[in-house]
């Protein structure tokens, strides 16, 4: 697939719409890296799920899946002709554990390059990377910790996920220009402040979404908000 | 585990239905943060097209109707990713003794 025919869209006027990196925005050592990097990374969450999956989790892992896809389809209006669509990785971290979490946010991003072509095959690597790897595992360490600072209640979990959902957002908006940057299709003073910018916004539409998401299950099933725990498996399975 | 519960995934997989019947249509349809900076800056251009095509820009070839169209796109997405980490899951859960 690296050697495909890859045709120049000519009209970059009529820009049809297209959420993920495609094909074309990161050179291929940059693409080939992120690959790399990401296999890695799925590598170790295939084993770190492997050794610690609670039979439960298995229909949420389906059902974080679906509506992660669902909601990423929902492109919300941010500011001035721009939109922003969810992420995920860490409403499925905080309910799931940051391996399984990452396995679904993969799933999902590959689904749509492969399926839908929303996002490039030689970009895929870097896609998973920087919207279901970086978010999701920085993401949920921020959420421990504040948790942990702040104590373990529902008041502190709540914005807590919403903080760290919105830095995901801007993690990956970080990681993602520091490739175009590396390759060459940017310059990063010039891409950083207005990636940075519009994905501020966006961040607070994650954090709103995720907010909204874990205080729904939490009336609902206040029970699947201890799975992802580091002991919530252990828990869960002496229940 | 209390088994009046245990088909809970079903509401789980109809609230994603939902959003895409009824979120989906309505989504902006203006650039996203990075495609708006792409356009700005100017690496958009760089863009390549896809090297195949099954389902493209979320609309089912063939479905005229661009709403009806976007909602069968979405609900074969939602299908395929609930069926793949459902049998992911299967393949890792760490199976309880009991």
């Amino acid at each position: 697939m690296i050697f495909g025919i890859a045709i120049a869209s000519g009209s970059a006027a009529v820009t049809p719409p297209q959420l993920h990196a495609p094909d074309g925005f990161f050179s291929l050592p940059v693409a080939l890296l992120m690959w790399v990097l990401t296999v890695a990374v799925l590598a170790v969450a295939v084993q770190r799920t492997n050794q610690r999956l609670d039979d439960r989790a298995v229909p949420l892992l389906g059902v974080m899946a679906a509506f992660i896809f669902a909601a990423q389809m929902f492109n919300f209006p941010v500011v001035a002709g721009s939109s922003g669509h969810l992420l995920g990785g860490v409403l499925a971290a905080v309910l799931l554990g940051p391996w399984a979490a990452t396995l679904v946010m993969a799933c999902v991003v590959a689904v749509q390059a492969l399926v839908f072509q929303d996002g490039g095959l030689v970009s895929l690597g870097a896609n998973i990377f920087n919207m279901g790897v970086v978010g999701t595992l920085g993401g949920y360490a921020v959420y421990r910790a504040l948790v942990r600072l702040g104590g373990d209640r529902a008041g502190v979990r709540l914005p807590a996920a919403g903080i760290a959902g919105w830095l995901a957002v801007m993690a990956g908006a970080l990681t993602t220009t520091l490739q175009l940057a590396a390759s060459g299709s940017t310059e990063l003073a010039l891409a950083l402040p207005p990636m940075l910018g519009f994905h501020l916004l966006i961040g607070i539409g994650e954090a709103l979404i995720t907010v909204a998401a874990l205080s729904f299950i939490a009336v609902t099933r206040a029970d699947l908000l201890r799975l992802g725990e580091p002991d919530g498996g252990a828990v869960a399975a002496g229940a | 585990m209390r088994t009046v519960r245990r088909h809970w995934w079903i509401a789980g997989l109809a609230i994603a239905a939902l959003v895409v019947v009824i979120l989906a249509p309505l989504a902006s349809p203006d650039p996203d943060g990075l495609e708006r900076v792409g356009g700005d800056v100017g690496f958009l251009d760089r863009a390549q097209d896809a090297l195949y095509s099954i389902i493209p820009d979320y609309a089912v070839p063939g479905i005229d109707d661009p709403r009806l169209s976007t909602i069968a796109a979405g609900l074969i997405g939602v299908a395929i990713v609930f069926v793949l980490m459902i049998g992911l899951g299967r393949l890792l859960r760490r199976r309880r003794a009991t």
